[in-house]
């Protein structure tokens, strides 16, 4: 059976001498590239183990027709082997630019203290470490919401700055541009409202209530909820994504360093420009959910348009719209200071900025969830 | 070279000799980088051919365009380095799609590549967290990481210190002279094009063509185009 070692050395062949009892002599010959691989230095080792009289290391690179990295790398093994075991290597006899890359490649030592190499934690450690991780970013949301509270005073002074273009141009893109997928979304979730309903109303005869649970289901609760988990998903991550492609380019440093409060500038055309679209988009989302439930009514039970209208009117007053918009509102301030935040926190690299979106996503999302579950309960403990 | 019906530069014909440490020069806008681009096949030209030992690279089949681009190694601008990887893991990214190395000799590689531009002991840091001429002789450390033939250089000194611009230098003349590799430059840092160049075009941004060539100490002294004259001599006349 043909040693793997062997196939390599057909074309990079090693042979070793003695010349003296002192000196160890390797001839170097044939084509030595990356695509032989690099040759053990097993028999070297072999021949220096328990030769503690060896004291030089010649070597003869004249048969040597072409080389590239794998004959750097190969020296470079056998020069470490060679001083490990004491010997003193001459490099004179190898092709000269074998030489002076050697001597360009030890030219600066190894950093001492680069090595990053750390022992894997306990998995305990690790758990402590993610919740001390979590625990200090507390103190950093607080700290934002602060400053956005102060850029929001210095708004309602007249001394906000930010451009009027971009506060226009940010509304377009999270509004008007956010109608087709908000469309879709509330169609069907007023699809599926008014189907999971239908089959229960339908056991007492009560179909025509699909109209009350639909309208009321979308315009407290659904219209807002997925109007706000569209809007994270789509304007939260955008909003991480620029801020943090902003961080990477400097570009938020170079706000600061001219006086200009990247708060004001950034943050706050954002966060106006949701709270001046949720609700748009959530009343929005309420009537594309109650046509939905048009739609299952009067395609599954034959309930006419006009009386489908009339009891969903009959359902509906101004309190709950009120209630549906605030929560939409409330949402898309959750939002923009969760997709302003990690933007904001971003690291400097391409990885950091994609962290930066999805960990955006998450936190929009939880906000949204909780916000939901404390204005409900606030409202009903109000008795709204 | 044109973007659209916007033309950068036309009726370029030059030769780039094996061994050759060749410049490509010219004011801000003349469309050095684009032209580079065109060499190392990222952007078709608009018109006209790149040969490399008398193979057109753009009438190639794609097998043969990926061949030879992986006889060419890349330092950018930035040093684009993958940031999401270790500089280790950014060097070792090519020897292990092109080469047959176990990992064992790929890392013995790589560290001979970082030791090579100085940066041993470098090699579980992250681009992020190393400076900027770091980055860039890292990012030259993956270029070289094939062992290429032929090595492109998209302004290596621009935001280096003269120190480690000149080491640069030095470490461009040692590949040439040790690997006998053809280096390609883009660059308008007079001090690297007259230490280091022995060849190069000169593009001109207003006539949109080239208007000199040949080694650049002999340009300093030798061209009478005022243009050129201007550029080598720092605007003195």
């Amino acid at each position: 059976m043909t040693n793997p070692a062997d196939t390599v050395l057909r074309q990079a062949s090693v042979e070793y001498s003695q010349p003296a009892a002192d000196c160890l002599l390797i001839r170097l010959a044939g084509v030595w590239t990356l695509k032989s691989g690099i040759p053990p230095v097993d028999e070297f080792s072999r021949r220096v183990a328990g030769h503690t009289g060896l004291r030089h290391l010649h070597f003869d690179g004249s048969g040597i027709t072409e080389w590239d990295s794998s004959l750097l790398a190969f020296l470079r093994r056998l020069v470490a082997q060679a001083g490990r075991q004491g010997m003193v290597p001459e490099l004179d006899g190898l092709p000269e630019g074998v030489h002076r890359l050697l001597d360009l490649a030890a030219a600066v030592p190894p950093k001492a203290d680069a090595s990053r190499r750390e022992d894997k934690a306990s998995v305990l450690a690790q758990i402590g470490n993610i919740t001390f991780r979590y625990l200090q970013g507390a103190p950093e949301m607080v700290r934002f919401i602060g400053e956005v509270t102060l850029s929001f005073g210095r708004l309602l002074r007249g001394k906000a700055q930010f451009r009027r273009t971009d506060l226009l141009l940010i509304i377009q893109d999270v509004g008007p541009q956010a109608l087709p997928i908000v469309s879709l979304i509330s169609f069907l979730v007023g699809l599926i409202v008014a189907y999971m309903g239908a089959v229960q109303l339908a056991q007492f005869g009560a179909q025509i209530y699909i109209a009350n649970l639909v309208g009321i289901g979308m315009v407290r609760e659904m219209g807002a909820l997925m109007t706000g988990i569209i809007m994270a998903g789509r304007t939260g991550a955008s909003f991480a994504a620029q801020l943090g492609t902003m961080q990477v380019n400097e570009e938020i440093d170079a706000f600061r360093t001219l006086g200009i409060s990247p708060m004001d500038f950034l943050v706050m055309p954002r966060m106006l420009a949701l709270i001046c679209v949720m609700p748009l988009l959530t009343l929005y989302s309420d009537l594309v959910g109650m046509l939905a439930g048009l739609f299952v009514a009067n395609t599954s039970f034959n309930i006419g348009a006009f009386e489908y209208y009339h009891q969903t009117v009959h359902s509906l007053n101004l309190t709950q719209f009120a209630v549906g918009i605030s929560k939409g509102t409330t949402y898309g301030i959750l939002i923009a200071i969760a997709g302003c935040l990690r933007g904001m926190q971003c690291g400097r690299s391409a990885q950091a900025v994609g962290e930066a979106a999805t960990s955006a996503v998450v936190t929009s999302i939880l906000f949204i969830v909780v916000a939901a579950s404390v204005l409900t309960i606030i409202y009903q403990q109000l008795g709204i | 070279m044109a973007y659209g019906d916007f033309v950068i530069q036309h009726d370029l014909n030059f030769t780039v000799r094996r061994g050759d440490i060749f410049i490509i020069m010219g004011g801000s806008g003349c469309g050095k980088s684009t032209l580079l681009r065109h060499l190392i096949g990222l952007k078709p030209p608009a018109k006209g051919q790149v040969y490399f030992d008398g193979l057109s690279f753009w009438e190639s089949g794609p097998e043969q365009q990926e061949s030879l681009k992986r006889s060419f190694g890349m330092l950018f601008q930035g040093g684009a380095l993958w940031s999401s990887l270790t500089l280790a893991e950014n060097v070792a990214l090519p020897l292990g799609e092109y080469t047959g190395l176990s990992p064992a000799e790929i890392n013995e590689i790589v560290s001979l590549k970082l030791a090579l531009v100085g940066l041993a002991g470098f090699e579980e840091f992250y681009p992020s967290e190393i400076s900027g001429g770091m980055q860039k002789r890292a990012a030259l450390a993956r270029a070289m990481a094939l062992d290429p033939a032929i090595l492109f250089f998209d302004e290596p000194s621009a935001g280096l210190d003269p120190i480690s611009s000149r080491r640069l230098d030095d470490l461009i003349l040692e590949l040439r002279e040790s690997l006998g590799a053809t280096i390609v430059v883009v660059t308008h840092e007079l001090a690297s094009i007259f230490t280091i160049g022995n060849n190069s075009v000169f593009l001109d941004p207003e006539s949109r063509t080239m208007i000199a060539g040949g080694d650049p100490n002999i340009l300093r002294t030798e061209c009478t185009d005022p243009r050129v004259h201007s550029f080598l001599n720092r605007g003195e006349t």
